[in-house]
């Protein structure tokens, strides 16, 4: 981000990061989260769910600032946000390719 | 350096304590809106300082009708358009609970109607959350009290020509003293406005607009959900404090949304204790706010 | 358990069968009724309205019969024992939300005061033409209670009795009285509070989390739970398992519909409640109920003088019938004589029950008045050729 001057308060100010975590079985693909995230870092994937629709999925790691859209939005209580503070740990986790992505095995 | 995040992943989505988790997933349409509706009350609920024991919730007939089955609160799936006399009795019966009816634009404005009415012109204390998707949906899309004029329906094939109500204006004409108007798509404002109606007393009104994917917008060829949520985007104005008299929905057209009214006035209970107080003095014994229940 | 005694109002009384049937919903301890003015039945409402400021019932007049049912149904979940008063047409009315309190097994009582029918009918003029609409007014299979008093002092006694047989069975109980007893003013006794027996709502004991709403363990009713006491339970009127879920499958509706039926019909024989007089070596029993059974007694005096051997059998508690009586009585006797106002309703039941061993012959009477005992007498007379 570019200032024009620096801020008074700039050490101050931190974005938030999140993750998203998707409950791919519950998911009905309607794209709600996939429009509405401001931050754009959801989209549809080409994989199917136990029922037979896409789920969404993370495409900008890193880039989710928490904001909780997703969660409010899904009208199948299958997407939300967590606060992720750590960001080397973030980084870490999406460089060793470990999808944010949580199958949801069990039964539920 | 590690690579566990410092916070553990949880298991479950952070609503769930407010659902029935047993029976998700639920039976609503992909792109229907009613989900968002009830994450956005289970959210205001948290956010609120409700006793979620005291807190009870009916629903009537219909898709918006299955709502209290999926919410882990003391649970009514009642009969067609009488949740409202419903939850009546549940609050007479306990003054202290505080009850909520969540139910769709056919249950509660077409054979719910005059149930509604009287609710909201005793004030009687119950917030009524109906979501007005224009038609009613698990019958398989037929006209709605709520329908606008030219739009289709099953039993309207060639447009509909019947008036719809203006709810707002007709809960306020009645007397319900906190009424408004919300689209799904509207998450932050309409969980806020929530959490305003959980704190108010009397008869609190708020409607939801929600798109009916396999319905309304596949009979009016809307596309589907995600088209209609779009067209709120596009479409919905807030105009707080409106007069009510002014906000139809057209087909299509602009839908506006706010808080339209939001007085104080005394409920039917607070009306019912002052009167008898003063007309029978010490002979009056209200009943228990915990209610009729005879025990020894 | 003892009722509350700022409801029982000791003391001998002069007052008509609606004001005791409102003073016997009182001693009972029904703390919540919502209703909607008919003749002939408001003025138990008119009673009730007068006197439940005084001990923290709450009275509302509803905007129709629909909504008083459904208040009814609503408010027996708060643990307060509800009641709602109406007469023919309103009775229609509310028969969906009845079928939605036998479903979710809700201790409740609805008063009918029966009127001439149908439709609008005879307004201020006595009927008995609602008796079989009481057992299969709703749609769907269900069985439930239902009492006839025929005197204001039995509107006070056997409203006690509806209460404590819907809170025992878990089920709604219809209370049909008739304009006739309605409106006549007679003595009625009513005992110290102490000398009342009430079966209080049975609350589980288990803890929230453990409790389901729909369980029974062997037991013919499930236990109840109030509305804000932290249980989180679920009720539908669907189709529904022990959860209380609903569960649209065959095989819970056989379970559970099923099991609806048998609450009542396996344990009839402690419900059924009849008075005989005269049964052993008659000839021909006289089968009535409501105000009918006096009109009746008369004739069967009459009957007497001319020498038939005849014997009464009056029904109070008319559904579950007492089909085992009448079976058994069928084989001994010449034939029944049953009237009522109305052109054949219990009469289907005697004629079901005595399966051909004895003709059941009616008396009817289309509504308005009473019947001339001298027709019951004749009635009598020629059935015990």
């Amino acid at each position: 981000m570019r200032y024009w001057r620096k801020p008074l308060d700039i050490d101050q100010v931190t974005v938030p990061h999140g993750r998203v975590v998707i409950i791919d079985d519950r998911c009905k693909g309607c794209a709600f989260c996939v429009e509405y995230c401001p931050k754009d870092v959801l989209v549809m994937s080409e994989e199917f769910n136990r029922k037979g629709y896409h789920p969404p999925e993370v495409v900008k790691d890193g880039e989710c600032v928490n904001c909780n859209l997703c969660e409010m939005i899904c009208p199948d209580f299958a997407i939300f946000c967590v606060a992720s503070d750590d960001e080397e740990a973030a980084a870490a986790i999406a460089a060793q390719g470990v999808s944010d992505e949580q199958d949801e095995g069990g039964p539920n | 350096m590690s690579t566990k995040s410092q916070n553990t992943v949880p298991e479950e989505h952070p609503i769930a304590p407010f659902l029935r988790m047993d029976r998700m997933p639920h039976i609503w349409c992909p792109t229907c809106g009613i989900g968002t509706i009830v994450k956005c009350f289970a959210t205001a609920l948290d956010e609120s300082d409700v006793d979620l024991d005291k807190t009870a919730i009916v629903s009537g007939i219909g898709c918006t009708g299955r709502v209290a089955g999926y919410m882990n609160l003391d649970a009514f799936h009642s009969t067609h358009g009488r949740a409202i006399p419903f939850a009546t009795g549940l609050k007479l019966g306990r003054p202290e609970l505080q009850v909520v009816v969540f139910s769709g634009d056919g249950d509660l404005s077409g054979i719910g109607g005059n149930h509604f009415i009287h609710a909201a012109r005793r004030n009687m204390d119950i917030l009524v959350i109906l979501v007005n998707n224009f038609i009613y949906g698990m019958t398989g899309g037929q006209n709605a009290p709520t329908t606008p004029l030219t739009a289709r329906s099953s039993t309207m094939p060639f447009g509909n020509f019947e008036r719809p109500f203006n709810l707002p204006y007709l809960a306020a004409s009645c007397g319900a003293t906190f009424v408004a108007r919300w689209t799904c798509l509207h998450i932050r404002r309409l969980t806020k406005c929530i959490r305003m109606a959980l704190r108010h007393k009397g008869f609190r009104f708020i409607e939801v607009i929600a798109p009916c994917s396999t319905l309304y917008a596949r009979l009016n060829r809307l596309g589907s959900g995600l088209d209609l949520m779009r067209f709120y985007h596009d479409e919905a104005e807030i105009r707080h404090g409106a007069d009510t008299r002014e906000i139809d929905i057209g087909f299509q057209d602009r839908i506006v949304c706010g808080n339209f009214v939001d007085e104080e006035r005394p409920t039917y209970l607070d009306m019912m204790h002052s009167h008898y107080g003063e007309v029978l003095g010490d002979r009056y014994v209200p009943m228990d706010p915990e209610g009729g229940w005879l025990h020894d | 358990m003892k009722t509350d005694p700022a409801g029982v109002l000791t003391g001998v009384h002069y007052l008509d069968g609606d004001y005791a049937c409102g003073e016997g919903a009182m001693a009972a301890g029904c703390r919540f009724v919502a209703g909607y003015p008919i003749t002939p039945s408001t003025e138990v409402v008119e009673r009730i309205s007068q006197r439940f400021p005084m001990m923290g019932g709450t009275f509302i007049q509803m905007e129709d019969e629909l909504a008083s049912m459904a208040a009814v149904a609503g408010g027996a979940w708060t643990g307060t024992k509800c009641m709602t008063v109406t007469s023919g047409p309103g009775f229609s009315l509310m028969m969906e939300n009845i079928g939605l309190a036998t479903m979710m097994e809700t201790p409740c009582v609805v008063v009918n005061v029966q009127r001439g029918g149908p439709s609008t009918g005879l307004p201020t003029m006595v009927g008995q033409a609602d008796m079989m609409q009481a057992r299969w007014g709703s749609h769907g299979d269900y069985e439930l209670i239902a009492l006839s008093p025929q005197s204001p002092q039995e509107a006070f006694d056997l409203m006690i009795d509806a209460f404590n047989l819907s809170e025992t069975w878990r089920v709604p109980v219809m209370f049909m009285m008739d304009e006739c007893v309605g409106h006549m003013t007679e003595k009625v006794v009513i005992p110290p509070a102490d000398d009342i027996d009430v079966v209080p709502r049975k609350l589980t004991e288990k803890k929230p989390g453990e409790y389901l709403p729909y369980e029974v363990n062997g037991r013919p009713v499930p236990e109840m739970v109030r509305a804000g006491d932290g249980y989180r339970f679920h009720t539908t009127g669907l189709t529904h398992d022990e959860r209380g879920y609903p569960a649209m499958t065959v095989e819970c509706q056989e379970e559970s519909v099923s099991r609806l039926l048998d609450k009542i019909r396996l344990n009839a024989d402690q419900i059924i409640h009849i008075e005989e007089e005269d049964v052993e070596g008659a000839d021909v029993v006289v089968v009535a109920y409501g105000i009918t059974a006096r009109v009746a007694r008369m004739a069967i005096d009459m009957a007497r003088a001319e020498g038939v051997k005849v014997g009464f059998l009056r029904l109070i508690v008319v559904w579950p019938f007492p089909e085992e009586r009448i079976r058994e009585l069928a084989k001994e006797i010449k034939a029944f004589v049953v009237p009522e106002i109305n052109y054949g309703q219990m009469v289907l039941e005697v004629e079901r029950c005595a399966f051909g061993q004895a003709p059941a012959i009616l008396v009817p009477h289309g509504g308005g008045g009473v019947h001339d005992p001298a027709d019951i007498c004749k009635a009598i007379v020629e059935a015990a050729r």
